[in-house]
């Protein structure tokens, strides 16, 4: 807290005259003196932050790191199948026109490594893992492994017809293939099949079928689903903010509790008020009924689809867009717009060319605020969006939880957090975290 | 609502656009507040709807009952039918599934605040002295909890918990919340230092006061408001967390938010409704506590007249 270095002196009247550096009172030079209490006064803030800085790196920023590796790093097949993975390692990749017949299935070599590692796997009871793995790029190969390791035992040279005599499945070139990138533990591929890309039997790289492709799209819809939230969420945000900064003090208060308890209210508290307000049978259908918008047997669809997820997504972020833009628009001095009017604008000019121009700040501020909140939504969809309204979380969440494909996961996990990374960045450079302010 | 004063010579078509302004906004206010009220004369329906019954629209007595918030109590309970003594609030105590799981919702926040409030304040300390190196970099590590998606947190945690063996454990949720918690701790305590006038603490200083002192009696009255409304913030986002309870928690380590979850996903009850009830009450609470803070801290700063 104090600075322990003495204060300079005040220079004597001579002090330019005088030969030779300026000294501090102890004799060391000025700036020598200066630089140290400087170095001193660093460290000592430093060391205030340190704990909290270790803190969040042990719970935060190696947990992220962590997962980040493991998205390019899966050893479920070379850690249990590790006489075929040094095959593959020894042998080049064969093709499609490859291997002793130039069919794409390798010689007996690799069936006898093969075997061997079946016979491992049956006494590990490791199969389970590995097939499971072929099983992400490949379907129904879990089974192939699991059988297969049940007969190893039983498994004699020579072993290429023994194991398709077990199941021909074996002599499938698109296996070999998908077995070879699964044997590599550190790979792209899932950030490939993140991006709905795979490796064709010769090894390159193309797009997935059109109808297989699930991952691009639901990014794409997560950030058509966030702009078009942060949209309504501006168009609504923006006269109610201008509306508390136009009202006296007392006035805007009391309005602003219609801000805040949102704000300050349980998500799941929110989310479940959507689900009772938006069900066929709920209170916002019952109203349309009884006013006669609609008949009692057409009661509309609002929730477990898109529409539950935007409805109920833009009022929680509402907030977050209203809090910024009012905090712009109270320092805008309305005698600007009053000044355009006297020199005979019209209102509509007056708003667009004078008013409008000096809220851009709070507006960037909160489009990109809840636009960046929105694209890593996961309970509010989850509960209210149906399969439709589902976001790319939701889908990070069933690979975690549900398909235990936990690589590819850490892959989408990781494409997302690129993308809120940059937005974060971006955020920084034009409004500074600093200025976020919250209340 | 005519708090806008419109000018004298304002033309029809301005009054006209004037006062349906007013109603747009009083529409939008009604958005952002009606999903908020919405649950609490509902969580008193007699019936298991999620509607207004025509008895409740006709204000009949009938219509309104204590039912869903004695299925609060009653939830889980070995015997709930048994005379209601104190054997019976024991049974509730000890084995009312929401009971328990408020228990650890408040073990888990008390404790991720303190721990949170406590490294997040000194942190700041730290940020807001213009000598403190690398200040931008660190201060946007230090806010990242808060804007990277809880999913991702979530799966690093689920990864690392079950590396290190913190998976399942009360201190490793407690670290967890901890961390989503001190974003809001830096952000409201440095608010509150800007502005500061560190001819206070050279004061002190020179009056003899050593560092702890001068953090005691100079520092510390000035920043409170904002550490207490930080700790609100940090309290309420571990309160409210679902999301990493879900990947690291162990099953029987149920929170509120997490049973909510449950409920709502499983077989939604109007139970739901009457623990929101008296959700939307506590934060209610906390807006009042937090705007009477901000008030404090302005008139302590002198930032307002009072």
């Amino acid at each position: 807290m104090s600075t322990t270095a003495p204060p300079a002196p005040l220079l004597p009247s001579n002090a330019v005259d005088s030969t030779g550096p300026i000294t501090a009172a102890d004799g060391t030079p000025l700036q020598t003196a200066l630089s140290r209490a400087t170095r001193k006064a660093r460290i000592r803030a430093f060391l205030l932050v340190a704990p909290l800085l270790a803190f969040v790196v042990l719970t935060f920023v190696a947990p992220i790191g962590q997962m980040l590796w493991r998205s390019v790093s899966n050893d479920s097949f070379s850690a249990n199948m590790p006489a075929l993975t040094a095959w593959f390692a020894e042998n080049e990749a064969l093709g499609s026109d490859g291997g002793p017949e130039g069919d794409g299935i390798p010689g007996e070599d690799a069936f006898e490594a093969l075997a061997t590692d079946l016979k491992g796997a049956r006494e590990n009871r490791t199969a389970g893992i590995v097939g499971t793995r072929v099983n992400y790029d490949l379907s129904g190969t879990r089974s192939l492994f699991t059988k297969s390791a049940r007969q190893a035992r039983k498994l004699e040279a020579p072993f290429k017809a023994a194991l398709l005599d077990v199941d021909e499945d074996w002599g499938d070139a698109e296996l070999w293939s998908v077995m070879r990138s699964a044997s590599r533990t550190y790979t792209g591929d899932f950030y490939l099949a993140a991006l709905d890309m795979q490796r064709n039997v010769d090894g390159e790289i193309e797009a997935v079928p059109e109808n297989r492709r699930i991952y691009v799209p639901l990014f794409v819809r997560t950030l058509w689903l966030s702009a078009l939230i942060a949209g309504l969420c501006l168009l609504l945000a923006f006269p109610v903010a201008h509306l508390l900064a136009r009202l006296p003090l007392r006035y805007s208060n009391i309005l602003m509790i219609f801000v805040l308890l949102p704000f300050w209210t349980s998500l799941l508290v929110r989310t479940t008020s959507w689900m009772v307000m938006l069900q066929s049978q709920g209170v916002v259908n019952d109203l349309m009924v009884a006013v006669g918008i609609v008949g009692d047997d057409g009661r509309i669809q609002m929730m477990y689809n898109q529409a539950g997820t935007i409805i109920a997504m833009t009022h929680i972020l509402l907030p977050f867009m209203i809090l910024p833009l009012y905090s712009v628009m109270k320092t805008i001095p309305h005698d600007y717009v009053r000044a355009a009017r006297s020199l005979g604008a019209t209102p509509s000019t007056a708003f667009w060319r004078i008013y409008f121009p000096q809220t851009v700040p709070g507006i960037g501020a909160g489009v990109l605020l809840v636009f960046i909140l929105a694209v890593g939504y996961y309970i509010t969809p989850a509960l209210v969006g149906g399969s439709s309204g589902q976001l790319i979380s939701n889908l990070i969440a069933f690979h975690m939880q549900k398909s235990l494909n936990w690589s590819l996961a850490a892959a989408l996990a990781a494409l997302l957090l690129a993308g809120v990374m940059l937005l974060y960045w971006l955020y920084d450079r034009l409004i500074g975290i600093d200025n976020m302010k919250f209340g | 609502m005519s708090m806008l004063k419109l000018p004298a010579h304002a033309s029809l078509g301005e009054r006209v656009w004037h006062y349906t302004y007013l109603v747009i906004c009083g529409l939008i206010f009604l958005f952002l507040i009606s999903p908020i009220l919405i649950v609490i004369p509902l969580s008193f329906n007699a019936e298991p709807y999620f509607t207004f019954t025509r008895e409740m629209l006709t204000f009949n007595p009938d219509g309104y009952s204590m039912r869903w918030y004695d299925r609060i109590l009653t939830f889980g309970m070995t015997a709930p039918d048994a005379v209601r003594d104190s054997s019976w609030w024991k049974d509730v105590w000890n084995n009312a599934d929401w009971i328990s799981a408020a228990k650890n919702s408040v073990i888990i926040g008390v404790f991720s605040t303190l721990l949170a409030t406590a490294l997040g304040t000194l942190a700041a300390l730290g940020l807001s002295r213009p000598e403190m190196p690398y200040r931008r970099l660190i201060m946007g590590v230090l806010i990242s909890p808060m804007i990277v998606p809880l999913i991702i947190t979530a799966t690093g945690l689920f990864f690392f918990y079950s590396a290190t063996g913190l998976a399942h454990t009360y201190v490793g949720i407690i670290m967890a919340h901890a961390t989503l918690g001190i974003p809001f701790v830096i952000i409201t305590v440095t608010a509150t230092l800007v502005g500061f006038d560190h001819s206070l603490t050279r004061a002190a200083q020179n009056l003899g006061a050593t560092p702890f002192t001068v953090f005691r009696q100079i520092i510390l009255p000035l920043i409170l408001p904002g550490v207490i409304s930080g700790a609100l913030f940090a309290f309420v986002t571990s309160f409210d967390e679902v999301v990493v309870v879900l990947f690291i928690a162990d099953f029987d380590q149920q929170t509120i938010p997490r049973q909510m979850w449950n409920g709502i996903r499983e077989q939604i009850s109007p139970t739901i409704l009457s623990v929101a009830t008296i959700l939307v009450i506590f934060s209610i609470l906390l807006l009042t506590t937090i705007e009477l803070l901000r008030r404090r801290s302005e008139r302590l700063r002198g930032l307002s007249p009072g």
